[in-house]
C-alpha cells in the first residue's frame, strides 16, 4: 500500500500557485525607504565636498524605493515560485541534487568564520587556515592523492586549473604539447576548458559498452597528446572498466589523465581516482559534499594532484610548521593564484563539516544508497523507457524516449514537462549528447524508496499517456512552457529594456 | 553520527532483492578488485550534529572576528559593509538555496526573477546594458573581460594598470599561461595610470577607483583606447555606483567589478560575486548565463536563461567560456540588499564610506611621519606611507583589537598601507584607532 504521502513530491506547495509577481521596479513608491544606517558621529560633509565634480553622479543611481516588507514581501513570493530539493526529489543527473544536511548551514554560519577579512595576517585567521588544511588533507585521502588546492570556486574553474598543471608540467617535461583527448560523452565544460587551456579537443568515442573504446584511445595516442579527461563513473552512469589499461597507455605515451569529479558520490570509500591511476582530480563539493546548488552556485571545485605535480599547485596554500602554526605559503614552481582570495571559503567549510559528520563509515553508506536506489529505478523502468544501456549502473543511469517518439512522438522534454506537474523536478535532458532523446536521472542517496516508488509510478504514467496531454504540460506549474524562442528573437535582458 | 540516507536495512534489502542481488558490495561488481578500497577511508568515522558543530565552533573560536574584536580597516576587494536582516532572512530562504541551475524554467521563476531584477539593477549601477547573471569573483570577471576584448579585436596585449587588484592581476596572469595573452602593465603617477603606447592593444583595462583608492581618468583612458581602437575594460567599485558617475557614462565597453559589498560579509573571501556588464552589441560573446523576459504558453509574462548558444553545453570546445556553476545565490542576495537600500539608501551608503574616509585619512596623516602615499582624490580607500614597516605595524596593533589594513607590495613604493572605511566605522572607533596607530609606530 502507498503511504498518503509517497514522499519527494511538491505538489502541496504553494509554489504551483499562479499568480505572477510583479517586477520590484513595478512595486516602486517614491519616497518609500528601507535602509538605515549606524549612528557614527563622523562629520556629514555633503558630497560636493567630497567628489570633484568631473566624477560626480548628477542623478543618483535609480535603484527601486521600497519599504522592507515590500522587499520581504517580493523575494518571499518569488520563493514560492521556485522548486528546490527541500521541496521535493530532484533527479538531475550529473548535478547530484542530494538533500544537504541544515547542520552544515549551521557550520558556515558561524560568525568567526564569516566575519573574517581574507587578508588579517594567518597569526590572527589560525582556525581558517588550519579548517582549509584539513580539509585539503580529507579530499586527498577521500580520493587517494597527495596534495591539493581549495582555490578554484567551482567544477570548471578545476578543470581549467588542472589543465594548466598539465602545461607547467609538460613544459618543464620535455616540452609542450597539443592535444587533450576527451570522451564523446563528457560534459561540455570539458571541451571549452581545453580550448581556454590553450589545447585542442580530441574527441574519443563510446564503445556499445557506453565505456571509452580503447583500441580508438590508443589510435589517438601520441607524444602530442597531453593528457586525458575522464569521469569515473562516466556520464551514463558506468564505472570505466577499463581504467587501468587507459591510465597505463596514456602514461606510456607520457600523458597526465584528468578526473573530473563530478560523478565522485558513487565512489566515496569504494574506490580513489588515485588508485585508478589519476594524475589530477577535481572534486565538485556542490554535488558530493553537499554545498547546496544555490540556483545555480556558488560551488567549490577543489583539485587535487599526485605528488610529481604537487609544487605547480596554485598558491598561496596553508601548511603547519613544527610549532603547530599554520601560515600561507607558494608552492616552489606555482602555476599561480586562480581566485581572488582563498577559494569558497564559506562553502568549503560546509564541505568540511558534512564530511566530519558523515566520517569515512558514513561516506561509503552514501556511494552505496545513491547506487542502489539508480538501479532500483532502472530496473523499475525496465520495459517503460528504452535503457540504452541496460545493464548495473552505478549512482546514475540514461534512459530514451526513442521508442516512446516512435509510436506515439513522445520526447525527452515532454516526458521532463509532464514530470513537473506531477510534482517532481525533471531528470537532465538531452544529456549525454550520445544518447538518443536522453533522459539521466540520478536519484541520489537521500531519496527513500517510498520517493522512488513514486517517481517510478509517475514516469511510468507519463508514458502510458497520452501524447497531446504530454505536449500541453506542465499547466500546474507557477507559468506554462516559456517561448525560449522569443526570448532569444527580442532579447529583453534587463526592465529597462522592455518596449 | 547522524545518517542522511533513510533507508532501513528491511528496505535495503527488499531493494537488493528487486534488482537481483544479495548484498551491498555486488553493487560494486563493475569496480576492479585490485581497485577496491579493502579496508575504507582512511579518515575519521562520523561525528554526531552536536559534535561536527562543537568541532566547527573550536577552529572558528581561532579567527579573531571583525567587529568588536578587531575593528576593520582593511579592504582591497573585501569589504566590511552591513548585511542587514532582511538579505540573511530572505536570500536564503531554502528554495533559493537548495535549487539548481534554472533548467526548467517552468518550475524556477523564483530564481530567473530574481536574477532579472539582478541584471537590471547591475546595468543601472554600471550604466550598461547587459549583465550576466554571475561569474565566481572580482578576479574571474576581469578575466572573462579580457577574453571577450581579445577575442573581439583579434589582438592579444592588453594594457594592464597597476592600480588593478594585485591578487586579479595575478589570476590574469596565470590563465595567460593558457589563452597566451600579454599584458603591458602600466605604471601609477601620482595615483593615477599613465597609459604606454602599444602598437596595437585589444584593450585597456582600469580600475575605478583603482587599488590605492584613487579616482582614475576614465574620460582620458576612453580617448586613449579610441586612439588605438582598443575596448575600455573597466573593474568598478559597485558601492560607488552611489556617488560617482557609472564607467558606463565614460563610454566603458565592458563594466567588471566585485558584488561583496552587497549582501555578502567578509567570508575570508568567498564565495563573492563576480559582476560582468557591457553594451549591448557584445551580447554574443557574453560568459556565462543571461536571463531575459519572454512569455509562456498562455502569453504570462515569464523569464529563461536565454541566447543559451554561447555556452558551454551547447558550444563545446567553442563555447564563449567554460562557466557553468555560476554564484547565483550571492547574485541574488546582492539584489536583496539592493532592494532594501532603495535609491536614497545606496546614494547614503556611498557618501557614508566617503565620509568615514575622509576622516579617518585626515586624522591618520595628522601623525608625525604617516604620509600620504599619493595625493589623487579617493572614494573609501587610500594609501598611506608609515614610519615602521606595515606588518609590524598591523601585528601590533591587532592587539588593540585593529586590522589596520594591508600592507602594499614593494611595486607601489616603500613601506604602504592600503586602508579601507566604510558605513560601519563610527568617529570613535576611528578615533581611538588612530590614537593606537600612534603608540604602536612609536
Ligand atoms: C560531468 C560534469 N563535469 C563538469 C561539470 C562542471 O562543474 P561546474 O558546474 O561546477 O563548473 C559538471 C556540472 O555541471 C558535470 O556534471
Amino acid at each position: 500500500m502507498m503511504p498518503a504521502a509517497a514522499g519527494g513530491k511538491a505538489t502541496s506547495a504553494p509554489i504551483m500557485g499562479r499568480d505572477a509577481e510583479p517586477a520590484l521596479f513595478e512595486l516602486s513608491s517614491p519616497g518609500r525607504r528601507a535602509a538605515s544606517f549606524r549612528t557614527t558621529g563622523v562629520p556629514e560633509w555633503s558630497v560636493d565636498e567630497l567628489v570633484p565634480v568631473d566624477h560626480r553622479r548628477s542623478q543618483p543611481a535609480p535603484i527601486a524605493e521600497l519599504s522592507e516588507r515590500d522587499v520581504v514581501g517580493h523575494f518571499t513570493r518569488l520563493s514560492h515560485r521556485q522548486y528546490s530539493v527541500d521541496l521535493g526529489a530532484y533527479p538531475l543527473g550529473s548535478c547530484t541534487m542530494k538533500y544537504n544536511p541544515k547542520l552544515c548551514d549551521d557550520a558556515a554560519a558561524l560568525p568567526g568564520l564569516t566575519d573574517v577579512h581574507p587578508a588579517a595576517p594567518a597569526a590572527l585567521t589560525q582556525g581558517w587556515l588550519e579548517l582549509l588544511a584539513r580539509l585539503e588533507q580529507v579530499l586527498c585521502r577521500i580520493t587517494g592523492m597527495h596534495a591539493a588546492t581549495l582555490q578554484p570556486p567551482a567544477g570548471a574553474a578545476g578543470e581549467l586549473t588542472g589543465l594548466l598543471l598539465m602545461r607547467a608540467w609538460h613544459g618543464e617535461h620535455g616540452g609542450q604539447r597539443r592535444k587533450v583527448v576527451i570522451p564523446d560523452s563528457a560534459h561540455g565544460t570539458n571541451p571549452a576548458s581545453v580550448t581556454l587551456g590553450a589545447y585542442e579537443t580530441v574527441t574519443v568515442p563510446s564503445d556499445e559498452r557506453g565505456l571509452v573504446d580503447v583500441a580508438a584511445l590508443r589510435e589517438r595516442l601520441d607524444e602530442e597528446v597531453a593528457g586525458i579527461m575522464l569521469t569515473n563513473p562516466n556520464t551514463l552512469g558506468l564505472f570505466e572498466e577499463d581504467i587501468a589499461e587507459i591510465a597505463a597507455a596514456v602514461h606510456e605515451v607520457g600523458g597526465l589523465l584528468y578526473y573530473d569529479g563530478a560523478n565522485l558520490n558513487a565512489i566515496l570509500g569504494v574506490t580513489r581516482p588515485g588508485d585508478m591511476g589519476f594524475d589530477i582530480v577535481h572534486m565538485n563539493l556542490h554535488k558530493t559534499f553537499a554545498v547546496p546548488h544555490g540556483g545555480g552556485g556558488p560551488g567549490a571545485g577543489p583539485v587535487a594532484v599526485s605528488q610529481r605535480l604537487a609544487p605547480y599547485l596554485p598558491g598561496p596554500r596553508p601548511v603547519v610548521g613544527d610549532d603547530g602554526n599554520y601560515r600561507w605559503e607558494d608552492p616552489p614552481k606555482s602555476i599561480g593564484r586562480v581566485h581572488s582570495w582563498h577559494g569558497n571559503a564559506l562553502a568549503l567549510a560546509r564541505a568540511y563539516a558534512y564530511i566530519l559528520a558523515n566520517g569515512s563509515d558514513g561516506l561509503r553508506r552514501v556511494a552505496e544508497a545513491a547506487v542502489l536506489n539508480a538501479n532500483w529505478l532502472r530496473a523499475r523502468l525496465r520495459g517503460v523507457y528504452d535503457l540504452p544501456y541496460d545493464r548495473p549502473n552505478m549512482h546514475e543511469f540514461v534512459a530514451s524516449t526513442t521508442s516512446l517518439k516512435k509510436e506515439k512522438g513522445l520526447r525527452a522534454l515532454d516526458v521532463a514537462k509532464r514530470l513537473l506537474e506531477e510534482g517532481f523536478h525533471a531528470p537532465t535532458v538531452y544529456f549525454p549528447l550520445i544518447v538518443d532523446e536522453a533522459l539521466m536521472i540520478e536519484p541520489t542517496e537521500t531519496e527513500s524508496l517510498q520517493t522512488l516508488e513514486a517517481l517510478g509510478d509517475a514516469l511510468e504514467r507519463i508514458a502510458g499517456g497520452d501524447i497531446d496531454d504530454a505536449r500541453h504540460a506542465p499547466r500546474t506549474t507557477p507559468v506554462r512552457r516559456v517561448d525560449e524562442a522569443r526570448a532569444a528573437r527580442q532579447l529583453i535582458p534587463t526592465w529597462d529594456a522592455r518596449e | 553520527m547522524p545518517s542522511y540516507v533513510p533507508h532501513t536495512d528491511a528496505e535495503i534489502a527488499e531493494m537488493l532483492a528487486f534488482v537481483g542481488l544479495s548484498s551491498l558490495d555486488e553493487l560494486f561488481e563493475a569496480v576492479p578488485p585490485a581497485l577496491r578500497l579493502a579496508r575504507g577511508l582512511d579518515i575519521a568515522p562520523g561525528l554526531s550534529e552536536p559534535d561536527t558543530l562543537a568541532v566547527m565552533e573550536g577552529l572558528a573560536d581561532r579567527n579573531r572576528r571583525a567587529g568588536r574584536e578587531l575593528v576593520c580597516f582593511a579592504g582591497g576587494g573585501a569589504y566590511d559593509h552591513e548585511v542587514p536582516a532582511t538579505v540573511r532572512r530572505v536570500a536564503f530562504r531554502s528554495e533559493f538555496v537548495t535549487a539548481y541551475t534554472p533548467y526548467q524554467p517552468e518550475v524556477a521563476q523564483g530564481v530567473l526573477q530574481a536574477l532579472f531584477e539582478y541584471q537590471t539593477l547591475l546595468c543601472r549601477l554600471t550604466g550598461m546594458e547587459i549583465a550576466n547573471a554571475s561569474l565566481y569573483d572580482g578576479a574571474s570577471a576581469c578575466v572573462e573581460a579580457v577574453n571577450l576584448a581579445v577575442a573581439a579585436t583579434g589582438r592579444h596585449t592588453v594594457l594592464l594598470s597597476r592600480g588593478v587588484n594585485p591578487n586579479w592581476r595575478q589570476v590574469l596572469g596565470t590563465y595567460a599561461a593558457g589563452t597566451g595573452h600579454e599584458y603591458v602593465t602600466c605604471d601609477l603617477s601620482g595615483g593615477l595610470t599613465e597609459w604606454r603606447d602599444d602598437a596595437e592593444p585589444a584593450a585597456l583595462l582600469v580600475q575605478y577607483p583603482n587599488y590605492l583608492g584613487c579616482l582614475e581618468d576614465l574620460a582620458a583612458a576612453r580617448a586613449f583606447a579610441d586612439r588605438a581602437g582598443a575596448y575600455l575594460l573597466v573593474a568598478f567599485d559597485p558601492v560607488a555606483a552611489g556617488v560617482l558617475r557609472s564607467p558606463g557614462e565614460f563610454g566603458a565597453d565592458v563594466v567588471v567589478g566585485e558584488g561583496q559589498p552587497f549582501g555578502t560579509p567578509l567570508s575570508f573571501g568567498g564565495p563573492y560575486l563576480g559582476v560582468f556588464t557591457c553594451k549591448r552589441d557584445h551580447v554574443r560573446r557574453l560568459p556565462g548565463r543571461l536571463v531575459g523576459e519572454t512569455v509562456d504558453a498562455d502569453g504570462r509574462r515569464s523569464y529563461v536563461t536565454t541566447l543559451r548558444t554561447r555556452e558551454q553545453d551547447i558550444r563545446r570546445e567553442k563555447a564563449s567560456s567554460n562557466v557553468c556553476t555560476n554564484q547565483t545565490l550571492i547574485a541574488v542576495a546582492c539584489a536583496v540588499q539592493l532592494a532594501w537600500l532603495g535609491t536614497s539608501g545606496l546614494h547614503e551608503l556611498a557618501l557614508r564610506c566617503a565620509r568615514g574616509t575622509r576622516y579617518a585619512r585626515d586624522a591618520l596623516l595628522s601623525i608625525d611621519g604617516v604620509e600620504p602615499l599619493v595625493d589623487a582624490p579617493v572614494f573609501r580607500e587610500f594609501a598611506v606611507t608609515t614610519p615602521a614597516a606595515p606588518e609590524v605595524i598591523i601585528e601590533r596593533i591587532a592587539e588593540e583589537g585593529y586590522l589596520a589594513g594591508i600592507p602594499l607590495s614593494a611595486e607601489y613604493g616603500e613601506r604602504g598601507l592600503l586602508l579601507s572605511v566604510t558605513e560601519r566605522r563610527t568617529r570613535d572607533e576611528i578615533d581611538a584607532f588612530v590614537a593606537a596607530f600612534e603608540k604602536v609606530i612609536r
